[in-house]
C-alpha cells in the first residue's frame, strides 16, 4: 500500500442520513451530515476539526474509524480506503469520544483498560505496564483499583482517554476529548496530547472540538466546518491573519430595542453577534476597518443604548468562524472549559 | 498478521470479554442467591405435584435437572441475546467493532462468561435440589452425560449468538420477542415434564431450542428405565441433532452478524447518535 505521505485523506466525502418520519416531525427527510469534504492530514500532524454541534464532526470520525459508510466520496487512512479495507485500517487506529460512557461498572479502572488491550492482542504484562503509565499521566493512578461505577463522569472520561493511547495507534481520533471536563483536567489532557505527538512524530491525531481555544492552542492546522462543509482549513494563525484588514471589537451595551436590526444595516459592520447576558447585551463586531466604529457607536447611542464597555480584540478563531458563517460558534452555549 | 498472532488475539479477546462476567460472579454474590432460590421454588412446586400424584421418585431428579437447565435458558434470553444491543447503548459496541479482532471471539467471550456465571447457579440448583428432595442418581455413563451437556451448551449458546446478532438491529422490539419466547419455551421444551407428552411434531418443533433435545437426552442417560416409554428420540439421534444445531447456529450467527453489521453501518445505526 503506497503511503502518499498523508495520514488521512478524504475526497468529496459525503454522508447523508435518512431520518424516519417520527423523528422528523411529519415526513421523512435527508440530513446531509457531510457535504463533499476534501481534507488531507499529514503524518505527525495534530489536526483539529472545529465546528458547532451538529456540524458533522462525529460523522467524519465515525467514517474514518470504519463505523459508518460514506454515502459517496472516499476516505483513506494511511493510504488505505476505509470502506474497502476496513480491517487494515482498524489495526492502525484508535478512537475516544469525550461523551462516551463505555466500560463495565463492575470492573476496576485497570481491569477495564486491560480488557480493551486484550482486543488488540497486547500481552498482559505489557498491557499492565502501559496502563500504569497512562493512569499516572491522566491523574488516575490512585484509582486504578476503583470500580468504574464509583468514578465521577470526569474520571471515567480520563479513563477512556487513556484507553485511546493504550494501543499505541498510528492514527488517533479524539472526538471532543475534553468536553464537559473542568479547566484543569482539560488542560492536562491537552498537554499530554501535545507531548505524545512530540514524542511520536510518526503518529497523527485528528481531534474535533467546538472549543475554539482548544483548536487554537493545540492544533497545527484546523478545519472549520459547519453543516457538513469545510469552510476553511489552515494553521490557526493563518486563519486569524485572514481577518487582519478588519477590526474586531467587543462591546457591552445597556438598552432596549432591536440592536440586531440596527447593526445589520449599519455601514461598515461585516459581521456581528449580540448576546443578552442578564440585562446588558454583549456585542461582537467585525468591522471593515477601525474607522467604522464611530458611526456604529453613534447609531447605537441614537437608538438609546448606553455603552458600558468597549474593547478592541485580536481576532480569535471564534471571529474567523463568525466571519465565515455569520453566526457565533458557541451560539447559546457556555464555553467554560476552553478558558 | 501471522496466524499465531491472530489466534492469540482471538483467545485474548474471548478471555477479555468473558472476564467481566466471570469476575462479576464474585462481585455480585447476592444475585446468585436469588438466581438459585427462585428456580428452586419452581422446582419444588413440580416436585410436590409429582409426589401428590404418586409419580416414581426419578421424576424428582427429572424436575431438578429441568430447573438447573432453566438457568441457561434465562441467561440466553435475558443476557446473551440482548448483549450486543446493550453494548451499543453503553457505547462499548463501537469500541469492539473498531478493534482489530474477531467478532466471533467477542461473542464467544460473552458466551463463556455467561456459561461460567450460569453454571454456578445451575450447580446451586442441582446441589440444593438433590439434597432437599433426595434425588436418586444413577447415570448410565458419565462421559456421555457430560458430552450431551456440552453439546447442548454449544448449540444453546450458538442460538444465543444468533439472537444477539438479530437484537443488534432490532433493539427494543427484540426485547418483546424475548418476553414472548420465555413462557412458550418453558412449556414446549419440557423443562418440567417429558417433551414427548406434547406429541411428536410439537416436540420436533420445540427441538429448535437445543435445550429440548439436551434435556431429553440427559434424562435418558440419567434415568433409562423411567424414560423408556417417555423418550422423544434415541440418544444417538439427539446427539447428532444437537451437533447439527450447534454448527448451524454458529454459522448463522456469524453470517447474521456480518450482514446486520454492514446494514447498520450503511444506515448509521451501528452507533448511538448524538455523542
Ligand atoms: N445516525 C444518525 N442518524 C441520523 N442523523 C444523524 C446520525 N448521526 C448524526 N446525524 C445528524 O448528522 C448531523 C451531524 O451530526 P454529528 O456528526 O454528530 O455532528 P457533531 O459531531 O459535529 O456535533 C446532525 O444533524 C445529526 O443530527
Ligand atoms: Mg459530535
Amino acid at each position: 500500500m503506497a503511503l502518499q505521505g498523508f495520514s488521512i485523506e478524504t475526497q468529496d466525502l459525503t454522508r447523508v442520513f435518512r431520518v424516519k418520519r417520527r423523528e422528523a416531525r411529519g415526513q421523512s427527510r435527508e440530513i446531509v451530515a457531510l457535504d463533499r469534504v476534501t481534507l488531507t492530514v499529514r503524518r505527525g500532524e495534530l489536526f483539529g476539526v472545529l465546528g458547532p454541534n451538529g456540524a458533522g464532526k462525529t460523522t467524519l470520525i465515525k467514517i474514518l474509524a470504519t463505523l459508518l459508510s460514506p454515502t459517496s466520496g472516499t476516505a483513506r487512512v494511511l493510504g488505505i480506503d476505509v470502506a474497502q479495507n476496513p480491517w487494515e485500517v482498524r489495526r492502525r487506529i484508535g478512537m475516544v469520544s469525550g461523551g462516551e460512557s463505555s466500560g463495565y461498572g463492575l470492573l476496576t479502572v485497570e481491569e477495564n483498560l486491560w480488557m480493551f488491550a486484550q482486543f488488540y492482542g497486547i500481552p498482559g504484562r505489557e498491557a499492565r505496564r502501559r496502563i500504569r503509565e497512562l493512569l499516572a499521566i491522566v491523574g488516575l493512578a490512585d484509582r486504578a483499583r476503583t470500580k468504574v461505577y464509583h468514578l465521577s463522569s470526569g474520571m471515567r472520561q480520563k479513563m477512556n482517554f487513556a484507553r485511546g493511547f493504550l494501543t499505541e495507534p498510528e492514527v488517533l481520533f479524539l472526538d471532543e476529548p475534553t468536553i464537559g471536563l473542568d479547566v484543569g483536567t482539560a488542560r492536562a489532557l491537552r498537554t499530554y496530547i501535545r507531548e505524545w505527538l512530540d514524542e511520536h512524530p510518526d503518529r497523527t491525531i485528528l481531534l474535533t472540538t467546538h472549543y475554539m481555544h482548544e483548536a487554537d492552542e493545540l492544533c497545527d492546522r484546523v478545519a472549520i466546518i459547519d453543516r457538513g462543509r469545510v469552510l476553511a482549513c489552515d494553521a490557526p494563525a493563518a486563519l486569524k491573519r485572514g481577518l487582519q484588514g478588519e477590526a474586531v471589537f467587543r462591546l457591552t451595551v445597556d438598552g432596549e430595542g432591536d440592536l440586531g436590526a440596527l447593526l445589520a444595516n449599519a455601514h461598515g459592520v461585516v459581521r456581528f453577534t449580540a448576546e443578552a447576558r442578564d440585562g446588558p447585551t454583549e456585542l461582537s463586531l467585525i468591522l471593515a476597518d477601525e474607522g467604522a466604529l464611530v458611526p456604529v457607536l453613534a447609531a447605537l447611542q441614537g437608538a438609546g443604548a448606553r455603552l458600558l464597555s468597549l474593547e478592541k480584540r485580536e481576532p480569535t478563531l471564534e471571529d474567523v468562524f463568525l466571519r465565515l458563517v455569520g453566526r457565533a460558534l458557541s451560539e447559546g452555549e457556555a464555553d467554560a472549559a476552553s478558558r | 498478521m501471522p496466524l499465531r498472532a491472530e489466534v492469540g488475539t482471538f483467545l485474548r479477546t474471548a478471555w477479555g470479554r468473558a472476564y467481566p462476567r466471570v469476575i462479576g460472579m464474585s462481585r455480585e454474590k447476592s444475585w446468585i442467591l436469588f438466581d438459585v432460590l427462585l428456580p428452586l421454588l419452581q422446582v419444588s412446586a413440580y416436585v410436590f405435584i409429582y409426589r401428590a400424584i404418586g409419580a416414581p421418585r426419578e421424576f424428582t431428579g427429572f424436575v431438578v435437572l429441568g430447573g438447573a437447565m432453566t438457568a441457561y435458558w434465562m441467561n440466553i434470553l435475558w443476557s446473551m441475546a440482548s448483549q450486543l444491543y446493550w453494548e451499543k447503548e453503553t457505547g462499548n459496541l463501537e469500541l469492539y467493532l473498531i478493534a482489530p479482532t474477531s467478532r466471533m471471539a467477542i461473542l464467544l467471550g460473552m458466551a463463556l462468561g455467561g456459561i461460567a456465571a450460569t453454571t454456578l447457579r445451575a450447580v446451586g440448583v442441582l446441589l440444593l435440589g438433590t439434597l432437599l428432595f433426595r434425588v436418586p442418581l444413577a447415570p448410565t455413563s458419565v462421559p456421555a452425560l457430560v458430552g450431551v451437556f456440552l453439546l447442548t451448551l454449544i448449540a444453546l449458546y450458538g442460538l444465543g449468538m444468533l439472537l444477539a446478532s438479530l437484537f443488534l438491529l432490532w433493539g427494543r422490539e427484540a426485547w418483546h420477542l424475548a418476553n414472548l419466547l420465555q413462557e412458550p419455551v418453558f412449556l414446549l421444551s419440557g423443562f418440567y415434564f417429558p417433551v414427548r407428552a406434547l406429541g411428536f411434531f410439537v416436540a420436533l418443533g420445540a427441538s429448535l431450542v437445543p435445550i429440548t433435545l439436551g434435556l431429553d437426552a440427559m434424562r435418558q442417560l440419567l434415568y433409562p428405565r423411567m424414560m423408556e416409554g417417555l423418550k422423544f428420540l434415541p440418544v444417538g439421534v439427539e446427539l447428532g441433532a444437537l451437533a447439527g444445531l450447534g454448527v448451524a447456529f454458529l454459522v448463522l450467527a456469524h453470517r447474521a452478524l456480518r450482514f446486520f453489521e454492514d446494514l447498520a453501518r450503511r444506515e448509521g445505526r451501528l452507533t448511538l447518535r448524538g455523542q
